[in-house]
């Protein structure tokens, strides 16, 4: 590694004027990406901005408007929330599929968002909850919705200067879950071949007045996709309705083929994981009614 | 990084290096309580932090209990992953203290083992869970 510079701001202003005087600066949140490519050789920045000690940045509120969370809170911090866990819970199995127990001790949400990685588990997750990306840069804030966040793989829409400061997922409507559901050749500790989240809301006789289904790996970003959620909303998740809302995610996915999988195969396993995923929402719904 | 600052440094060689990119759990410590490798944390990230490692886990020379239970389990060959191994149980069960067999295996799932095949290891961290729940 070459010599760096350090920098841990306590305050926004600081992080962000620290950012607009070098143009080789990386911010570091958990670092279980940025120290890993740096030590690859991947990525050598002069200088690197640790945004941990800003205290916006590490903390969570769970109100009446949502969740609001810290960019670079850590994943073992907010699963120690029973609260969270049980509002959020597909989201909080997405987060917490990132890696070892060691992983979660310093990886983010913001990091996984930021790094960009098409496998990121915990993005399809943001996506059907409704995340908000909270933004400060040079030209002040700005607030994108979390499927327009990521532009390509390792890529984001954050410009130069830019912190993902927040992200605020609103509260779901009563008689709403959610769930995440990723397949690896292993049990634990592997990157997704496929990934698939699912939101639901259900009336009282079970008929869904309200889906989206967001899939991941299996596209250059994570994809919402409008047409698999239209299959499920004013169905009672019938065999029907779920192998509509299959197909859909299957035709919506573009994937690669690599050593985790030919496109084809992914292309049929995304819709498998969709049509799971509703399942285990919907009992999540009925077991908190 | 932390990993190498508390070895080479510091002379705290109990604390292990074997992948340097996060997949082992080797370099498991405690880092203001929260588990974490420390390949992947830089020394510099830790100024005035509090860091606990597996030099502090025995007191007045008398072994943990999850040590303990490793020695009588064989839950250990060569060692090189022991420490990690007894940092990170030791978190899961002070936040856990009557975990599943099926959550010890998850909680260590990073913390890799070449010799044991892991059965020992899980039965020595089970073991000793009972130990210090007075069972
Ligand atoms: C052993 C291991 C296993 C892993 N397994 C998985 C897995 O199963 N699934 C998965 O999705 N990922 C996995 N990862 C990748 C990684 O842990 C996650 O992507 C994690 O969420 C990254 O968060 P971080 O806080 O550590 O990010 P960092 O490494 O600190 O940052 C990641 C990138 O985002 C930028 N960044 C971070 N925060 C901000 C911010 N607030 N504003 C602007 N830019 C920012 C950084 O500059 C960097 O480029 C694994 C990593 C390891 C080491
Ligand atoms: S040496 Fe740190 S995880 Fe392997
Ligand atoms: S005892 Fe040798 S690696 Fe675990």
């Amino acid at each position: 590694m070459q010599s760096v510079q350090y920098a841990a701001p306590t305050t926004l202003a600081q992080a962000t004027q620290a950012l607009q005087g070098a143009s080789d600066a990386k911010i570091l949140a958990g670092g279980t990406d940025l120290l890993v490519q740096m030590k690859l050789g991947i990525r050598e920045p002069g200088l690197i901005v640790d945004i941990k000690r800003i205290p916006e940045l590490t903390a969570f509120t769970l109100g009446e408007h949502g969740l609001h969370l810290g960019a670079a809170l850590t994943s073992a911090i907010l699963h120690d929330d029973a609260q969270v866990r049980a509002r959020y819970p597909g989201f909080m199995e997405a987060l917490g599929l990132i890696g070892s127990s060691q992983v979660q001790g310093r990886c983010s949400a913001g990091g996984n968002l930021c790094n960009a990685s098409p496998a990121a588990d915990s993005v399809p997750a943001l996506i059907v909850n409704r995340a908000v990306c909270n933004i400060l840069g040079p030209a002040g804030e700005r607030s994108v919705a979390v499927e327009a966040f990521t532009t390509g793989p390792g890529k984001n829409c954050l410009g130069s200067g830019e912190i993902l400061v927040s992200i605020d997922l609103p509260l779901p409507a009563p008689r709403s879950s959610d769930a995440y559901l990723r397949f690896i050749p292993r049990t634990e500790m592997d990157i997704a071949v496929a990934g698939a989240a699912v939101a639901l809301t259900l009336d009282a006789a079970g008929v869904c007045t309200a889906a989206r289904v967001a899939i991941g790996a299996v596209a250059p970003t994570a994809l919402l996709v409008p047409a698999a959620a239209e299959a499920l909303i004013g169905t009672a998740l019938d065999d029907t309705a779920l192998a509509n809302a299959a197909a859909a995610a299957s035709a919506a996915a573009s994937p690669i083929t690599d050593k985790r999988g030919t496109a084809e195969y992914r292309k049929k396993v995304v819709g498998v994981l969709v049509r799971r995923a509703a399942l285990i929402a919907k009992a999540r719904i009925e077991a908190d009614s | 990084m932390l990993s190498e600052v508390l070895r080479n440094n510091l002379n705290l060689t109990g604390t292990k290096e074997g992948c340097n990119t996060g997949d082992c759990g080797a370099c498991s410590v405690l880092l203001d309580g929260a588990l974490v490798c420390a390949c992947l944390v830089l020394a510099v990230e830790a100024q005035d932090r509090s860091i606990e490692t597996i030099e502090g886990v025995a007191k007045d020379g008398k072994l943990h209990p999850i040590q303990q239970k490793l020695l009588e389990h064989a839950g250990l060959q060569c060692g090189i992953c022991t420490p990690g191994i007894v940092i990170a149980s030791r978190a899961l069960l002070e936040k856990n203290p009557d975990p599943t067999e099926s959550e010890v295996r998850y909680w260590l799932a990073g913390n890799l083992c070449r010799c044991t095949g892991y059965d020992k290891i899980i039965r020595a961290v089970m073991d000793a869970g009972a130990t210090m729940r007075g069972e």
